[in-house]
């Protein structure tokens, strides 16, 4: 029977040879796309992954106090108070030896963020359990300081042994993991974070909504107008999108703060008295005028290019059919633009969750934002990485729900710039 | 839109009102940004008009903040490194990113959306998240405070601009001028740089250019994986701002307006280039 399979001019069956020439095209894209790939990979993710694994890392106690933590396996809060002398024994090496290699203050600051005062009790510790060199092991902490022979202390220790701990994301959601295991709520003065996210929500959307409501007629205009002029007026519009953040961040404060220019302005027309000049700056008012401003252009962009698509037609056969301006607008125009709205609303939303120079600058107490905090956490005086890294996915995971939003309503691919 | 001729009393009251909320709009855009050049040449060192610039007195102005930016050693170095680490940072991202654009618009490219989406998320991570992995792990890896990190750094956040300019422009890219080309007996390499980048070009340029600027504005992540070595330009804006507030500041900030006046020149060049080349009636 003869072979009916069709063949290229060598003998190779065709489906054979094709699919060995979209394999090779596959991969001549896939090596172009790799150092990229990679470049991204190292530079960017790596450090995402990182922030994640800090996140939930708890290695500090487990790594600087190993023998305590096997000691205090076996041992049950709920049975005996205080730990078996075993622990004794083996926190007194622990410190002897993390005092040694200097590293015991770093348990202590750990334990501190769970329990205030563990911070000096091993900074006190430390110092002296240098001469403890035989049993009894326990009696001879408890005398240098009383809180050794308390459950708390050991408690905290024990529940700090895990190499890993969801205790920062709680306490970024003002929760905690008492002692006893169970999930509750910070106490009332410690609840800060939960308002925080929710300030952060609230200003963004206010800033959100500003810049649809000033950016809706601009963006009509500029469709709306002979292409020569339009062209013109975008440069009022790609200017600022260009412009420096600091630049403009900047220019707020000259003309915000209380000796600036529109305080100077207001007193010269009597507006507002010499001695009591208005408060503009350093609180939520500043931040949501500057920030406003600053991602204006990313609600106008999109808003354009969607209404661009528009013909102008549309209004006019409205208007025929009887429709007097304004209801052609409201139900003819309007409901056209709502992918636009759409758009820009997620983008200037996601940029705005996440600033942090211009509310740092301009926003004093009351107008800063999530990222303020994180940044404080890093390398301000609180020293707190592993609960700016908490803060931070809780930040990114925002992000990425309205990221996805966002494909869905625009799609990535079509995303434009200027 | 212009006013139709049947347009009646109600109508033209509102067409010149709209217009004159457009105006407000665009004075709210443009003032900020035009504000402070006046003041970068106050004597006082004030954010604000003094009587002296008011009354036009020469007195009132000076140059002395000009002065002090181009003779100051740190804003030197500040300059220094911020151009040092921009130009490195846009060369790395401007070459990966039109490299990469030139795999993703490759409709043989598998996972091409779940590609492009990390391949641009760096745009989209908010800032302070970036900064702050990006200090975790240099600091882990030795990258910390070194030129090296910032400028990688500000490499991985500069690519998503150029691959999305350059991916834009192969859009509209007639993939049988690479046959005809190789067809007339080009290699490879030849096709490349013959046909294809003269096309691409102002993509690539243009998102080069996004990347320049993204690296040159940047401050959050200088602030985390720097030290005062790599101190840049925003940098002591932002640290100035902060401390003690001199309109030094301002006239910074006005020379940075003018390089972002250059730029915006240059893009919208640019782009009428771009449209002429592809047929399209100019702007």
């Amino acid at each position: 029977m003869a072979d009916t399979t069709m063949t290229t001019a060598d003998g190779i069956p065709l489906k054979v040879s094709l699919r060995k020439a979209l394999m090779r095209q596959k991969m001549r894209a896939l090596m172009l796309v790799a150092p990229l790939f990679f470049f991204l990979f190292i530079t960017f993710v790596m450090p995402i992954l990182d922030m994640l694994f800090r996140s939930v890392d708890n290695s500090i106690v487990p790594d600087i106090l190993p023998r305590t933590v096997l000691a205090l396996e076996e041992w049950d809060p709920d049975v005996v108070d205080v730990p078996p002398e075993a622990a004794f024994e083996a926190m007194v090496k622990d410190i002897q030896e993390g005092y040694e290699a200097k590293t015991i203050g770093r348990v202590g600051r750990r334990l501190n963020f769970e329990n205030p005062g563990m911070s000096s009790l091993f900074r006190k510790s430390g110092r002296r359990t240098k001469k403890i060199n035989e049993a009894p092991y326990k009696e001879a902490l408890i005398a240098i300081d009383d809180r050794w022979g308390e459950s708390q202390t050991w408690r905290v220790i024990k529940k700090l042994s895990p190499k890993y701990t969801a205790s920062y994301f709680l306490q970024a959601v003002d929760m905690q993991e008492t002692v006893d295991g169970e999930i509750t709520w910070q106490p009332e003065e410690y609840q800060v974070y939960l308002n925080l996210f929710w300030r952060t929500l609230v200003m963004s959307g206010i800033i959100t909504i500003l810049t649809i409501i000033l950016g809706y007629p601009v963006a009509y205009l500029l469709a709306t107008l002979p292409l020569r002029t339009s062209n013109l007026l975008m440069i009022l519009v790609l200017l600022p999108f260009w412009t420096s953040l600091l630049v403009r961040t900047t220019s707020w404060i000259a003309l915000l703060q209380t000796q600036g220019i529109l305080n100077d302005l207001f007193v010269l027309v009597g507006l507002v008295d010499d001695d009591d000049r208005l408060q503009m700056i350093h609180n939520q008012f500043g931040t949501i005028v500057a920030m406003t401003h600053i991602l204006l252009p990313f609600m106008i962009l999109p808003l354009y290019s969607v209404m661009k698509t528009i013909p102008p037609s549309y209004m006019r056969a409205a208007r025929s059919m009887g429709a007097n301006p304004a209801l052609a607008f409201v139900r003819v125009y309007m409901p056209n633009t709502v992918s636009g709205v759409g758009a820009g609303s997620i983008l200037v939303f996601i940029l705005a969750i996440g600033y942090y120079i211009t509310p740092a600058l301009v926003g004093g107490r009351t107008g800063t934002f999530i990222s303020n905090y994180i940044a404080t956490y890093i390398s301000g005086a609180a020293q707190n990485w592993g609960l700016a890294a908490a803060l931070g996915i809780i930040l990114l995971a925002l992000v990425l729900v309205l990221y996805l939003l966002y494909d869905k309503i625009v799609g990535i691919d079509n995303m434009k710039l200027g | 839109m212009s006013l139709p001729a049947y347009a009646g009393p109600g109508e033209t009251a509102w067409y010149y009102t709209y217009r004159a909320i457009c105006g407000l709009i665009f004075t709210f855009l443009i003032v900020p940004i035009f504000v402070i050049i006046p003041l970068s040449f106050n004597a006082e060192p004030y954010f604000t008009f003094t009587p002296e610039m008011l009354a036009f007195d020469p007195e009132g102005y000076s140059l002395k903040w000009y002065a002090e930016f181009f003779t100051d050693t740190s804003w030197r170095n500040a300059v220094i490194n911020s151009f040092i680490i921009a130009i490195c940072a846009t060369l790395i991202s401007t070459t990966l990113g039109t490299v990469a654009a030139l795999g993703l618009s490759q409709s043989a490219m598998p996972y091409r959306t779940a590609m492009m989406a990390m391949m641009i998320s760096p745009m989209i991570v908010p800032l302070i998240i970036s900064a702050a992995g990006m200090y975790f792990f240099y600091t882990r890896i030795g990258l910390g405070s070194t030129h090296l990190g910032v400028i990688l750094a500000h490499a991985a956040l500069g690519t998503p601009f150029v691959v999305i300019t350059t991916t834009a422009t192969m859009v509209g890219f007639d993939r049988s001028l690479i046959r005809a080309s190789n067809n007339l007996g080009a290699d490879g390499i030849t096709t490349f740089f013959k046909v294809i980048v003269p096309l691409i070009l102002p993509g690539v340029i243009s998102g080069a250019l996004f990347a320049f600027i993204t690296s040159f504005d940047e401050v959050v992540v200088v602030l985390f994986v720097g030290s005062v070595e790599q101190r840049t330009i925003p940098w002591k804006m932002f640290s100035g701002i902060r401390e003690e507030i001199r309109p030094t500041i301002l006239a910074v900030a006005t020379l940075l307006v003018c390089i972002s006046i250059c730029l915006l020149t240059t893009l919208e060049l640019l782009r009428r280039r771009n449209e002429r080349m592809r047929g399209l009636s100019p702007g």
